[in-house]
């Protein structure tokens, strides 16, 4: 075997020892919601029980977080994706120096622990008189995520052509038509993307939340006090739909993409 | 600014500023100002406030530094994020490397949608299922003990050794994709040219590849360490009492200690290591900010 044979099969099987480090985790993990045992494992296996199911199912609190999940994620991409395209479309109309400087102060709460925006976002509107709740959770969620949607859109606007606007105010189109018919349609992908990827941020964010939310449940924290005190198989039952619509979601997107790969690959043949 | 007012108009662009303003006002500088002023002013019961005691002082960060067991667990956890980060940067530069030079590109996506499924599982989650698998009499000391590997099963979760496997487990992530995305934009061509002109493969990356991902780089090691040092779910779930991160002693004044000027003290310090990490991180690797937060 030459060297370079060597070399290449010792990285494709650091990449499969890579891809089982990263999944298998997450077999065992939904394995053990079928587990018959009262300690969440897959070692040693009892048998096959639904019971987790079930448990999960009539858990009113669970449902509580879950609603309350959902509720602050709608807000933050109602909010996030607005001030994030706003933030984009600015920066992208002012002098160099002040871009790096503003700049500077969009990215920093990316770049800031989850903890320390949470207790900031506490102790300012406690000045206020704003008690702790889900609507300090949704504004410190919102002064991060709206960075990536920014970051997002910034990108997508380094493709447009602002001739375009002038071209459409050149022949009478007004400032809200300039935005609305031009700017706004060449921007949806990124926009499309960002109300994604707000979405799932808010869904997941543990850090901000347990600072800001007061008494009130979100899906994480409710998961994180389960597995603090009272562990039982119920949270691995929640892990396997998770994991079972992540991978549903996955297969459907791979399949997608490939389709349309074999249909450009056709286009092309077509015109050769 | 005259440029947004002249495309947009004026209602459109006050809007604009206006959404603008509230985001970096409101919810970035003046949060992080207050929490800058309440962490030198004392921690007083309602009825004090506004009174006589009700002055700046140093006292909170007095009571950091007079507690030994405090800078302790700081610098563990600057320690080992450190560790962390310098462990993810190896485990991901040579796949990030494979996978956007050496395997063939239609698989690539493939290999990333895989990754990308922990990652939308959620983070507490996926520290739960290493709670699962490094318990005591988990699978994984069962398959060490059956394959003959070890002769007693090891307490994985006591001291910072369930720490570590969850952070890196949690964060990798976040630095093989910066850094994939850094080595893609590296013309093919260049790396060939370094090799037919006689470079051995460790010096073609020296000089040809590590040179241009070095955005990458940067952008991973400040995510990754900004996430370990931060991090409140990892350490609650697979930490113990022998191994505290300073994210709990945080968690300990805000909310037992109830004492919210301390925990503004603990948590101006942990930003103050993050902003001094990225600083020596663009110094060291000579990048600028746009570079890192891409």
């Amino acid at each position: 075997m030459s060297s370079k044979a060597f070399g290449n099969f010792v990285i494709r099987a650091y990449l499969v020892i890579f891809l089982l480090f990263m999944l298998l985790p997450l077999v065992v993990m939904g394995g053990a919601a079928l587990n018959d045992s009262r300690m969440p494992s897959v070692y040693p296996w009892v048998g096959f029980t639904g019971q987790w199911f079930s448990d999960l199912w009539n858990d009113q609190v669970m449902w509580g977080a879950i609603r309350n999940t959902l509720i602050v994620a709608v807000c933050v991409v109602g909010i996030s994706v607005p001030i994030g395209t706003a933030g984009a479309i600015l920066l992208n109309s002012v002098k160099p120096n002040v871009r790096s400087f503003i700049y500077g102060f969009m990215v920093a709460p990316i770049l800031t622990p989850g903890a320390v925006i949470g207790i900031s976002t506490l102790l300012f509107w406690n000045n206020f008189h704003v008690s702790a709740g889900l609507h300090l959770s949704v504004l410190g969620q919102v002064s991060f995520i709206a960075a990536y949607v920014m970051l997002l859109v910034l990108a997508r606007l380094q493709s447009f052509d602002p001739g375009l606007e002038e071209a459409a105010l050149d022949l009478g189109a007004n400032h809200g038509q300039v935005m609305r018919r031009i700017l706004i349609p060449h921007l949806y992908p990124a926009i499309g993307a960002g109300a994604l990827i707000a979405f799932f941020q808010s869904v997941e964010n543990y850090n901000i939340t347990l600072f800001t939310r007061g008494n009130s449940q979100t899906l994480t924290v409710y998961v994180g006090s389960k597995i603090r005190s009272g562990i039982t198989p119920t949270i691995n039952a929640l892990a396997l739909i998770f994991i079972v619509l992540t991978v549903i979601a996955a297969i459907t997107y791979e399949i997608l993409r490939r389709r349309e790969q074999a249909r450009q690959a056709l286009i092309k043949i077509e015109d050769e | 600014m005259g440029e947004l007012f002249r495309r947009y108009g004026y209602g459109l662009s006050i809007t604009m500023v206006g959404l603008t303003a509230f985001w970096l006002l409101m919810l970035v500088v003046i949060p992080n100002l207050v929490l800058f002023e309440f962490s030198f002013k004392p921690y007083l019961p309602v009825v004090d406030l506004g009174g006589p005691k009700d002055v700046y002082s140093l006292k909170n960060y007095e009571t950091f530094l007079n507690s030994p067991i405090h800078i302790t667990i700081f610098w563990k956890t600057v320690l080992y994020s450190s560790l962390v980060t310098l462990t993810c940067l190896v485990l991901s530069y040579p796949l990030a490397y494979f996978l956007s030079k050496v395997c063939r590109p239609a698989n690539a996506p493939t290999i990333f949608l895989l990754l990308l499924i922990p990652l939308w599982v959620s983070e507490i989650l996926r520290s739960f299922a290493w709670f699962i698998i490094l318990a005591f009499q988990g699978p994984l000391n069962a398959l060490l003990l059956g394959l003959h590997v070890i002769h007693d099963p090891i307490r994985w979760l006591s001291g910072f050794n369930g720490v570590i496997i969850g952070l890196i487990y949690s964060y990798v992530l976040f630095m093989l994709f910066p850094i994939y995305n850094a080595i893609s934009s590296l013309d093919t061509n260049q790396v060939e040219a370094a090799q037919d002109l006689g470079s051995s493969m460790w010096r073609t990356h020296w000089r040809v590849v590590i040179p241009h991902s070095k955005p990458g780089i940067a952008s991973g090691c400040v995510m990754v360490f900004m996430l370990c040092a931060g991090s409140v779910i990892v350490p609650s779930t697979l930490a113990s009492t022998n191994s505290r991160w300073f994210t709990e002693i945080i968690q300990q004044w805000m909310f037992e200690g109830l004492d919210w000027n301390t925990g503004a003290a603990y948590a101006f310090l942990l930003l103050v290591l993050c902003i001094l990490f990225v600083s020596i991180v663009m110094r060291v690797l000579n990048v600028r900010l746009v570079d890192i937060a891409k």
